[in-house]
């Protein structure tokens, strides 16, 4: 009897909720994919998160700060098991830096388990932000479907009558597509789903060349980006159409393996590398300077979740167990941290209330082909899926 | 569609199937004649293209960087022969795919420490970057017009070299039957050597011909791979005119697939579904045709072995 007392005294022990206590150290589970072809995002996001708290002299929100890195490999049941490991061994007090939404929704159940506050710096499905909304989600990036409404919106603003909609086959393709056409009125020619990794675009070149469409809409992430932009202007194709993407096509990453072909094309973004604020141009700068290349807008994302952790963390006064406490503070967070995008206001779903770039390839005046901004296409843009949320 | 839309496409289609031809022909030579599974192909393509694009960047000139990048490649795919493979004949298939996919990770975390995790620059030569005008007043891709040509160049170059030479000769030899090749007196140890060296620099050839029109990335191998061993397992393992065959029957299918699959969808459903439907029926479309060939013909269209 005595022993199974206390066995319950110590699972109780184990249970209690600590005290709200300021914390004395932040430990954040940093959940990547950093490995494997799709490991370059990862190591963006990271950069930036990295250059963040090297800015803050290793500390967030007034905390020495140890951040545990774990490689998902791009794989839903390894980024689960890593997730428990950093939640139950490691006891992080905070997750943060996942790329993908396939990861993000197999993770996501076991860190809302935990209550556990989740920092996105990259994926922000509809999944998380719709009717399964939750306290312990917070966007610094995105809402999924945001940039493809921003490219629709543009292609609509321009005057194109027809479009041709291009994206791989699964279900983050759809919901760019679904984004676009949310905002884009015209005709749509064809709504191509094409393989997911698929190498040789030429028989859609083919096709888009005979159904002539002013403009060309292509969500082709990484790899499948790459070929598909080179294909395109091997093809001629870039003089006679309007080649759209959103910024994850066309940023920093791809265009130093593309280089030249990218020229003139338009894209989408949350941010850009000339936005006219002191703290992008620290950001940009000191990115420069670190890592000797330009950030992309994944390496801002990264920057930017450190920041806003940061500014919670000391607005809760380190107490980041108070859960009531902490949600307060990070949702104030972007309202008062100096994140390279300026202020926002976060939804109640938590997704940024901010504004949408239209960005040209151009070259700069040293010659590098830089994504310099021309246009705000949509102001102080919300969730599509805000409505269906029932926090408040 | 027009004749010109239809021209086109099977253009396309000839010319996807020569680029797979690239890569297929390096593998069905080592699968066929050493009778080693080696997954590590599509690394050496990779590392291909990597060398092709730091050579081109260093000399200014693709033309410079072609023969460095081949001759690089060779090298480093002789050394793994004699390092490593050359320990993994005599276990079973399971061991080589096994090491081999252990040199998967290890290259692409290589590739990844020597030049970084982001894509890399490798473009076409600056004579073949737009479109040509052919005739009928098609525009065509001038680069994939190289393609097709070095494709086609290397088809006859590996014919006459296995057709008519006395290492082809040892090569035809050691495919169809090893151990009597052995027993006659062929030195295996050094043809595997030399053979696994041309295979690596085909890889190379393929790496630094597709480079500038796919993406030059960590694991770019893995995803090509796949389809070079559709086109050999048609083919018929070990056989050139098999990979060049089963090269152009996959690059036909595959783009015809995805060219006329949502024309032909349309005819009898909603545009919308048609061309959501198309291409989802056109990627499966090669691998339904692999079983076919499996059922009818379980040795592949032109078997190397009797």
């Amino acid at each position: 009897m005595k022993v199974l007392a206390t066995a319950f005294a110590a699972l109780v022990a184990l249970h209690a909720p600590l005290d709200a206590q300021a914390a004395s150290e932040l430990k954040i589970g940093f959940l990547s994919t950093l490995s494997g072809p799709a490991g370059g995002i990862g190591n963006e996001i990271r950069d930036g998160f990295n250059l963040a708290m090297k800015l803050n002299g290793g500390k967030l929100g007034n905390l020495p700060t140890d951040v545990v890195f774990a490689d998902d490999t791009l794989n839903p049941d390894t980024g689960r098991q890593l997730a428990e490991r950093l939640l139950k061994r490691d006891r992080v007090n905070l997750m943060t830096g996942i790329v993908f939404s396939n990861v993000m929704l197999a993770v996501w159940p076991t860190i809302q388990e935990a209550k556990v506050f989740y920092i996105a710096p990259n994926a922000t499905p509809t999944a998380i932000t719709g009717k399964g909304c939750s306290p312990y989600f917070f966007s610094a990036s995105w809402p999924n479907e945001a940039h493809h409404e921003a490219a629709g919106a543009f292609a609509q603003s321009k005057g194109f009558k027809s479009a041709f909609l291009i994206a791989p086959n699964y279900p983050a393709g759809k919901d760019a597509l679904t984004g676009f056409k949310r905002t884009y009125k015209g005709t749509i020619v064809s709504e191509y789903y094409s393989k997911l990794n698929q190498l040789d675009y030429s028989a859609e070149l083919a096709q888009i060349r005979a159904a002539h469409p002013d403009a060309l809409y292509a969500f082709l992430p990484g790899g499948m980006g790459i070929n598909f932009i080179k294909q395109f202007v091997a093809a001629g194709l870039s003089n006679e159409i309007q080649l759209i993407v959103p910024g994850f096509v066309s940023d920093q990453d791809i265009v130093r393996a593309v280089g030249e072909p990218m020229l003139g094309l338009f894209d989408t973004s949350q941010w850009a590398y000339d936005l006219d604020n002191d703290a992008n141009r620290k950001f940009v700068a000191e990115f420069e300077k670190e890592y000797k290349r330009i950030p992309t807008l994944y390496a801002e994302q990264g920057y930017t979740a450190a920041l806003i952790i940061d500014q919670a963390v000391k607005d809760a006064k380190g107490k980041v167990e108070d859960e009531k406490a902490f949600r307060a503070a990070l949702m104030k967070a972007p309202e008062r941290a100096k994140t390279p995008r300026g202020k926002w206001k976060e939804a109640a779903n938590g997704t940024p209330i901010q504004d949408y770039y239209v960005r040209a390839l151009v070259k700069d005046r040293d010659g590098h082909i830089v994504n310099k901004k021309i246009s705000t296409i949509l102001k102080d843009h919300r969730d599509f899926w805000l409505k269906d949320c029932s926090m408040k | 569609m027009s004749p010109i839309l239809f021209f086109e496409q099977a253009l396309n289609g000839v010319q996807f199937g020569l680029m797979l031809f690239l890569l297929a022909a390096g593998l069905t030579l080592v699968f066929g004649i050493m009778d080693m599974i080696n997954l590590a192909h599509g690394s050496l393509y990779m590392i291909g293209a990597y060398f092709m694009a730091s050579f081109v960047e260093m000399t200014g000139s693709f033309w410079l960087g072609l023969p460095l990048a081949l001759g690089a490649t060779a090298l480093v795919g002789a050394a793994l022969e004699v390092t490593l493979l050359r320990k993994l004949y005599a276990r079973d298939h399971l061991s080589q795919v096994l090491a081999t996919f252990a040199i998967i990770l290890i290259a692409n975390e290589a590739v990844r420490i020597a030049w970084g995790s982001q894509p890399i620059m490798l473009n076409t030569p600056p004579s073949l970057t737009g479109p040509v005008v052919l005739p009928g007043g098609l525009q065509y891709a001038s680069y994939r017009l190289l393609i097709i040509g070095v494709g086609t160049a290397v088809a006859i170059a590996l014919y006459l070299l296995v057709a008519r030479t006395k290492v082809g000769m040892l090569v035809r030899a050691g495919a169809s039957n090893r151990e009597m090749a052995i027993a006659m007196g062929v030195n295996i140890r050094r043809l595997f050597t030399i053979v696994f060296a041309l295979g690596a620099a085909l890889c190379a050839l393929a790496g630094a011909m597709l480079g500038p029109i796919l993406a030059v990335q960590v694991g770019m191998g893995e995803n090509i791979l796949i389809l070079a061993f559709v086109v050999i397992v048609i083919g018929g393992i070990g056989s050139i005119r098999g990979a060049f065959v089963g090269a152009l029957v996959v690059g036909i299918v595959d783009t015809s697939g995805r060219a006329f699959l949502p024309i032909v969808f349309s005819a009898f459903l909603p545009p919308q579904l048609a061309s959501a439907a198309g291409p989802a029926v056109a990627s499966i479309l090669i691998y339904l045709l692999m079983a076919v060939v499996l059922y009818f013909r379980p040795q592949g269209l032109f078997p190397a072995r009797g």
